[in-house]
């Protein structure tokens, strides 16, 4: 009797909700995706992922605003106070230093997979287009929020970064200038890149997500060529609640792997930022800038009469472009045929990265 | 017939359309033009300073080793030679604007950022940096060391 009373007072707080936000459509939309079951299914879950820890990162972030003074005089002070007095800010500020960088990781792993299993092609170029804009966004976080606490290692990535596009001809000094906040890196640019980092990122990648969740919601998983070829793409599951748990087992698995990193590995703080001390030995990017760090390296002063970094950049800039115009390029994909030729470029970028980034890793700081 | 007479003439819909376009233009503009000169950092006044003083003897410094001062509101870099000349020269890399130091053991300028090397005289020997360091001229006056900036 109680039981029967109790599911009708629950028909009608669930119809009365249902009449005013339309929850039988949501939940008719969530019966109806399905999610393919082939040999390539696995790489489907690292966008999910990418979204997990970007949630975290969100969460973590706001919780470090609390404590966090974006000044010159006061950032490094403030994150020193965060770290030792703050019960937990030790394990606030690992978690989204080390979420970060797993983020990244596993945005470019999403990115490479994506690329290799040719998902990009008709209809979804808009999704791929948001998702390159979103690894952007992604890189540009990861360099804005590396300055803000002030030290010695921070400081000069942000002044090598900044200069990067000051090479430029024409536009170059104005870019730089944009960036800094003035000529040099002052506490301009720590409040510049605190804004970009807090508020302008977060708006933009917002926006784009939302259209990227959009379109892949809209045309569903990508089912790979080589798949479909074979006859295969036919077996499906729901993806609620099916992929959603499976989901759920990799999200619950990437938090304790992060609480373990923050707690064996927390995230360093190095000397305070000093701009009349010369670079540190042994100075590094992070290592997802490592591969650009490293050939810049390699590159010598002049090629060819034309400064050796502006044709690094330009031929960066250029990569880049290629690699967001890839559904555009790759017109074999896009009418169905295998395209070995786009995949031998998939593959050779991977190694090209992981090649220089290993050796920028085994070099001798002082040679 | 009728409309090919019609066409030339500014018809009522044709004007309000022009009006709503040029009103919609110029209100983004009015918009973005602010913000965008909102973000372009104000000019702050450069150091004109020519020259600087600096606050240690001739005779404290070393042989064959390097330190940064202040020069300005840039960074500088006071070397002596093992020869025992005193040089200064920008700390500023020319590469990627790193600030350099210097190498007792390869007893010359180095960056540390992307392994640019520079000669005594602050010429790119080996590495990316695709100029030389600037150099600056130094004067010892009783054991006072005035830099100063080439003329």
């Amino acid at each position: 009797m109680s039981m029967h009373s109790e599911n009708s007072r629950q028909g009608k707080l669930f119809s009365w909700l249902d009449e005013r936000l339309g929850l039988s459509e949501i939940a008719h939309l969530a019966r109806k995706k399905q999610v393919p079951i082939h040999r390539h299914t696995v790489w489907y879950y690292f966008g999910g992922m990418t979204l997990f820890l970007f949630i975290l990162q969100v969460a973590t972030g706001i919780l470090l605003l609390l404590y966090y003074r974006p000044s010159s005089g006061e950032a490094y002070e403030s994150i020193q106070f965060l770290m030792t007095e703050v019960q937990f800010g030790w394990l606030i500020r690992s978690i989204h230093s080390w979420s970060a960088n797993l983020m990244i990781f596993v945005a470019f792993v999403h990115m490479f997979s994506v690329l290799l299993l040719k998902a990009y092609r008709s209809p979804r170029e808009i999704t791929w287009l948001s998702g390159a804009a979103l690894l952007a966004l992604v890189l540009a976080f990861g360099f804005t929020g590396y300055l803000l606490p002030w030290n010695e290692l921070a400081y000069f990535a942000t002044r090598v970064g900044t200069e990067i596009p000051g090479v430029l001809p024409l536009v170059g000094g104005f870019l730089r200038r944009l960036l800094r906040g003035g000529d040099e890196v002052t506490g301009a640019t720590l409040t510049r890149f605190y804004g970009i980092h807090v508020a302008i990122l977060p708006a933009v990648s917002t926006g784009i997500l939302l259209l990227h969740l959009w379109m892949v919601q809209k045309h569903g998983m990508s089912v790979p060529p080589s798949v479909l070829g074979g006859g295969g793409g036919k077996r499906s599951m729901p993806f609620f609640p099916n992929f959603m748990l499976r989901d759920l087992v990799g999200w619950l698995s990437a938090l304790a792997a992060l609480a373990a990193l923050a707690a064996y590995y927390p995230a360093e703080l190095g000397d305070k930022a000093d701009p009349f001390e010369p670079a540190p030995i042994g100075i590094k990017p992070e290592w997802y800038f490592m591969f650009m760090f490293k050939t810049l390296k390699y590159l010598p002063g002049t090629i060819l009469g034309i400064e050796g970094e502006l044709i690094g950049i330009v031929g960066f800039g250029l990569a880049g472009l290629f690699l967001f115009l890839i559904p555009f390029l790759d017109r074999r994909s896009s009418r169905g045929w295998p395209s070995p030729l786009f995949t031998c470029v998939g593959l050779l970028l991977i190694l090209y990265m992981v090649a220089l980034t290993i050796l920028g890793y085994l070099e001798v700081p002082t040679q | 017939m009728a409309n090919e007479v019609l066409d030339p003439e500014v018809t009522r819909r044709g004007f309000v359309n022009w009006l709503l376009g040029t009103g919609a233009a110029a209100f983004f503009l009015s918009v973005f033009y602010p913000i965008s000169r909102y973000l372009i950092p104000p000019r702050v006044e450069e150091s004109t300073a020519r020259s600087v003083t600096l606050a240690l003897k001739a005779r404290d410094i070393k042989v064959n080793t390097g330190q940064i001062f202040r020069f300005g509101n840039r960074p500088a870099i006071l070397i002596r030679t093992p020869a025992g000349e005193i040089r200064a020269f920008s700390a500023v890399c020319t590469h990627l604007a790193c600030i350099v130091q210097y190498r007792a053991d390869l007893s010359h300028i180095w960056c540390a950022c992307h392994n640019g090397h520079f000669d005594l005289h602050g010429k790119n020997i080996a590495g990316p940096p695709p100029k030389p360091l600037e150099e600056y001229t130094v004067n010892v006056r009783t054991e006072q060391v005035i830099v100063s900036k080439k003329s």
